[in-house]
């Protein structure tokens, strides 16, 4: 099944809606990465939210998207890993190394806009 | 996928066959009393032994049934192929190690996740991998 992936300004959000195939994951970071070029996008969350596994393929090749769309100038964050799958990764030994993580879309967002956006005259 | 009595099969022939045996092992063992932490751990499991499958033999088959000795209640997930086999069991069940460019993490990883675990291969021959994890209370 295809990960939608909307544009909110400068950003792309990638919202899972269900589980992902090894093919699925692939045509995601394929989809991710042609749009953030386009697009011109300073920022990618990927919400894994509804994914209810995360196994070394999976989390390899998400870590991989943030690596290459980082190279493109894309800041990449993953929100919502939910606890189980949390303590799953843990177990496996997986790590994200080098991806940004944050607790939802709220967070994510408001991460995103530390990185990009300048501050305002006289505000820091 | 085949089901007999309350047994599940299911070949991995595909990517998408790989979900549907992680999917399969959960809904299996959601029937079993196992916390939800302990089900996505089952799936994760059931999910890097059927890749393994698919990666190392093209095809093969997850077979996934309940378990109940000396008083538990678990899952038994068996899986199988007749791929080439792994000659160094022991090094291949070693973190880190990877013939394939991956994390080289998927077995070592499963047996992490399961109560149990044992592996056997013959050169030629294929390999079977069974795990076992027991719900509350067990092992």
């Amino acid at each position: 099944m295809a990960v939608p992936i909307l544009k909110q300004g400068d950003y792309l959000i990638a919202s899972i809606q269900a589980a992902l195939s090894d093919s699925d994951v692939l045509r995601l970071r394929d989809d991710l990465l042609d749009r953030a070029g386009s697009l011109r996008s300073k920022g990618i969350i990927v919400d894994v939210t509804a994914l209810d596994v995360m196994d070394s393929f999976a989390a390899r090749s998400l870590r991989g998207i943030a690596h290459m769309a980082n190279l493109r100038g894309a800041r990449t964050v993953m929100v919502g890993i939910q606890p189980e799958v949390a303590f799953a990764m843990v177990q496996l030994g997986l790590n994200l190394e080098g991806v940004h993580t944050a607790l939802d879309l709220e967070e994510g967002l408001r991460f995103l806009d530390g990185l990009t956006k300048e501050p305002r005259d006289g505000r820091e | 996928m085949t089901v007999a009595s309350d047994e599940v099969r299911v070949r991995i022939a595909s990517d998408d066959d790989i979900v549907t045996a992680r999917q399969e092992g959960r809904r299996l063992s959601a029937g079993l009393g196992f916390s939800s932490t302990d089900l996505t751990l089952i799936a994760t499991a059931i999910s890097e032994v059927a890749r393994n499958i698919r990666v190392f033999a093209g095809e093969g088959q997850v077979q996934i049934r309940p378990v109940h000795e000396r008083g538990r209640e678990g899952i038994v997930v068996v899986a199988r192929d007749k791929g080439p086999g792994i000659a160094d069991i022991e090094r291949a069940m070693q973190d880190g190690y990877s013939t394939r460019g991956s994390f080289g993490l998927g077995l070592p990883g499963a047996r992490r996740l399961m109560d149990e675990f044992d592996i056997r291969s013959r050169p030629g021959k294929g390999v079977t991998v069974t795990m076992k994890k027991w719900a509350l209370g067990g092992g």
